[in-house]
């Protein structure tokens, strides 16, 4: 069977990090997890610290942790505009623990120079890390 | 021997300035290189938003943003990105004469022009050209990143949102190729129209939102105005590059016709002064 795709199209500032036909898309956006299907209406919205799955055609898997950014769906492509991205297999587990901790000392600590809107986005995306990180390990 | 003596320092000084043009041509190829990889890395990104702020224009949308109406213009703001340093042949100059040709057409229309400057030749060039510096940004190095522009994008954007500024442009070096680079002025708000696609809906539709079409189109276009001038730099830093290159070529190539014709002078010099010695020894000899 012919499964039906759409393109997809995953860029940072930096670089291109996937591009071409997939089955389906998981994104979490500012209201939820969002999972799209070829054919989806126009949308727009912005997304939260998460990971991007995607369903290649064949059912492969690849998983992408972005850290905000803006999706745009039409239904033939479909756009993500991250802030930062980076593939879950690169990701560093150490690196996210220690952001997460800095994170939590931050909220905790009245006197920090970090506000606790800043510190709170922080613990968000290292939170978002580190689920990715655990997700690609278990597969 | 003292024939030519003046002619043996100023070989001597041409040579020492041949060794620096020569050495910054090489260090100009490298990083143009590297500023070239650095262009095309970032280029899907913009060529991404570019496309969905494409989309945006073309649809029907319940909510317009200013930044997509046109409206009367009573002032219009230029960002130019210029580079930091000299040394690179006409790229500033025509850059600006480019500018300012753009800008005085708007002045016969009674339109008064505000600039914002990234680069420190910019910023001079403003200064002494007169007209009002809104903002103003330098020293961005080889690798700037996107942060480094955000403020001057903001300062812009605020103007932009007062009212102050009715339309604004971006101004920068585009590179075609190491041989030429094209300054540029292009319009960045309101949102240019983009030329019709077939692979949109027919037809008016308009987008779903979460949760609202505000705060997104918002994110949206001031990702895409910075994305936009972010490009800017990062081609300009290319240009620059180039432009230095080629450039430090030419004063190479000329520094060593100068040497060659410097030295045809001194060795005819040296050829005179033997010739008027041995005649004078001739006729010395005969007199005797």
């Amino acid at each position: 069977m012919a499964a039906k795709t759409v393109q997809l199209d995953v860029v940072s500032a930096e670089e291109m990090l996937f591009s071409g036909a997939v089955e389906t898309v998981q994104v979490t956006g500012s209201e939820g997890e969002l999972g799209i299907y070829p054919g989806h209406a126009p949308l727009l919205t912005t997304i939260k610290p998460g990971m991007v799955r995607v369903v290649m055609k064949g059912g492969e898997e690849e998983i992408i942790y972005v850290a905000g950014g803006v999706l745009e769906v039409q239904p033939h492509n479909v756009t993500v505009l991250a802030d930062t991205a980076i593939r879950g297999e690169e990701l560093d587990e150490q690196e996210a623990l220690k952001a997460k901790k800095q994170a939590e000392e931050a909220i905790a600590d009245s006197s920090s120079d970090l506000s606790y809107a800043e510190a709170a986005a922080e613990l968000a995306r290292a939170l978002a890390q580190l689920q990715i990180i655990r997700k690609v390990r278990r597969k | 021997m003292a024939i030519g003596k003046e002619i043996k320092t100023k070989i001597g000084s041409i040579n020492n300035t041949q060794k620096i043009t020569s050495a910054m041509e090489m260090v100009a190829a490298s990083k143009m290189k590297k500023a070239q990889e650095r262009m095309a890395s970032s280029r899907p990104y913009a060529d991404s938003i570019r496309k969905v702020i494409g989309h945006v224009a073309h649809a029907k949308l319940e909510y317009r943003h200013p930044y997509l109406e046109e409206r009367e213009i009573k002032r219009v703001g230029y960002i130019v990105i210029s580079t930091d340093r000299g040394l690179c042949g006409g790229l500033n100059t025509n850059e600006f004469k480019a500018v300012v040709r753009h800008a005085q057409k708007q002045q016969q229309d009674g339109i008064e022009v505000d600039f914002a400057a990234i680069g420190s030749k910019a910023t001079g060039f403003f200064k002494r050209f007169g007209g009002r510096l809104l903002a103003q940004k330098s020293g961005l190095g080889d690798k700037p990143s996107v942060n480094d522009v955000l403020g001057t994008v903001q300062v812009m954007l605020d103007a932009f949102d007062e009212g102050k500024v009715d339309r604004l442009y971006l101004v920068y070096n585009k590179f075609v190729n190491t041989m030429s680079q094209e300054p540029t002025v292009t319009q960045l708000l309101p949102l240019p129209k983009a030329e019709s696609r077939e692979d949109l809906q027919k037809g008016t539709w308009d987008y779903l939102y979460e949760p609202d079409p505000q705060p997104i189109l918002e994110v949206l276009i001031r990702r895409y105005v910075e994305s936009t001038v972010y490009q800017g730099v990062v081609d300009n830093i290319a240009s620059e590059q180039a432009a230095r290159m080629v450039a430090m070529k030419a004063a190479t190539d000329n520094a060593e016709d100068l040497i060659d014709q410097l030295q045809l002078v001194y060795n005819k010099a040296r050829q005179a002064a033997i010739t008027q010695e041995i005649s004078e020894i001739v006729s010395g000899a005969e007199a005797v």
